[in-house]
């Protein structure tokens, strides 16, 4: 019988920190506990105006520098009051500081045109509520596999100890600026050259 | 005491008071963490009760304001999905499509019922979390047929 709680670190999962928004404490408290049983480090957090604090974005210096709070995944609700997902998706993708990392959207709400348009917004999945652990089990293996590349890209970088550090010599996202500044050595991404499926899980009940 | 967990469960879920979800939930309990499911559960009431509160202020008013109605629905049947209350949730979306057809009496009439399906799921899963810390871990998920 497999025992659910398993072990995190003998896993040997690398320990993804994922940052959790809604504004319903019942679903915050249920996807805190799916990352964790994933082996996920949470941050949850009950608005998009407080996600942006955490990330650094708001205008304001955060106390930690951005190396601590290095964010490997956003898990945002749809509806929330004040700002919604997808401005929260928009103000995310419009960071240079932010923009690679993946942001997937939750909703009660199968709707085609809000699935369609948080997608093309750059969201990396749209999930429909009540988020299931296979889910997360999906999204964390996609992400580690995306930071591991990552990983691999960054080391092969270095070794070619060129200071300008020029994306362009780098398999990188179709979709993305190339940043006229050197990439951050904390920049999350899961930067990969072939081109992502969309994914959105349609509710196939109710 | 096992035995009777599961047939209670069973029963709650024939009777259609929750669905999947639930099961969902305790899927996600474990040594560490034994009373997540009730610990969820807990919570969902504490917080909706102010939804239920919202809803019972904003339907005393004249005229009814079917966007905020709608607005707090939308929550309310959110955690009650999240927490796999199947009737509760049928009843939110009763409400909803009342509210979208603009009829207050079928909000108003929806809303007590909803309030007794809420009620009555409470006491019932207030039974069956006082049998389930008595009987134990329990076998990984004992899936209702």
């Amino acid at each position: 019988m497999e025992e659910m709680g398993s072990d995190c670190s003998s896993s040997g999962l690398q320990e993804l920190h994922v940052l959790a928004v809604d504004d319903s404490l019942v679903d915050r408290k249920v996807i805190e506990r799916l990352l964790k049983i994933s082996c996920c480090k949470v941050t949850a957090v009950e608005s998009g105006r407080r996600a942006l604090q955490y990330l650094g974005l708001d205008g304001e210096r955060s106390s930690v520098g951005f190396d601590e709070l290095k964010v490997n995944l956003i898990m945002t609700d749809y509806s929330m009051p004040g700002m919604t997902g997808y401005e929260l998706l928009k103000k995310i993708k419009g960071s240079s500081k932010l923009r690679e990392i993946p942001v997937v959207i939750m909703s009660s709400e199968n709707v085609l045109a809000r699935i369609d348009r948080c997608l093309e917004e750059g969201a990396e999945e749209f999930l429909v509520k009540p988020v299931k652990l296979s889910d997360v089990e999906r999204l964390r293996d996609f992400i580690l596999r995306g930071e591991e590349k990552n990983e691999r890209e960054f080391s092969r970088k270095r070794k070619t100890s060129d200071d300008s550090c020029t994306p362009a010599s780098s398999p990188s996202s179709s979709d993305s600026d190339l940043p006229s500044s050197p990439i951050s050595p904390i920049s999350v991404s899961t930067v990969s050259d072939e081109p992502r499926p969309k994914r959105a899980r349609l509710l196939d009940d109710n | 005491m096992q035995r009777q967990l599961a047939n209670m469960k069973q029963s709650l879920f024939d009777q259609g008071y929750l669905d999947e979800q639930f099961i969902q939930l305790e899927e996600l309990q474990d040594d560490a963490n034994p009373n997540f499911v009730e610990e969820v559960v807990t919570l969902y009431y504490r917080d909706s009760a102010r939804l239920i509160q919202n809803l019972e202020q904003a339907l005393e008013k004249n005229p009814l304001d079917f966007g905020k109605l709608d607005s707090y629905m939308h929550q309310f049947k959110g955690s009650s999905s999240s927490i796999g209350a199947k009737r509760v949730k049928i009843e939110c979306t009763q409400f909803r499509e009342y509210c979208r057809t603009g009829n207050a009496e079928g909000c108003k009439k929806t809303f007590q019922q909803l309030k007794k399906e809420y009620a009555t799921l409470k006491k019932k899963l207030e039974v069956y979390f006082q049998v389930a810390r008595q009987a134990g871990p329990v076998e990984k998920a004992c899936r209702p047929k």
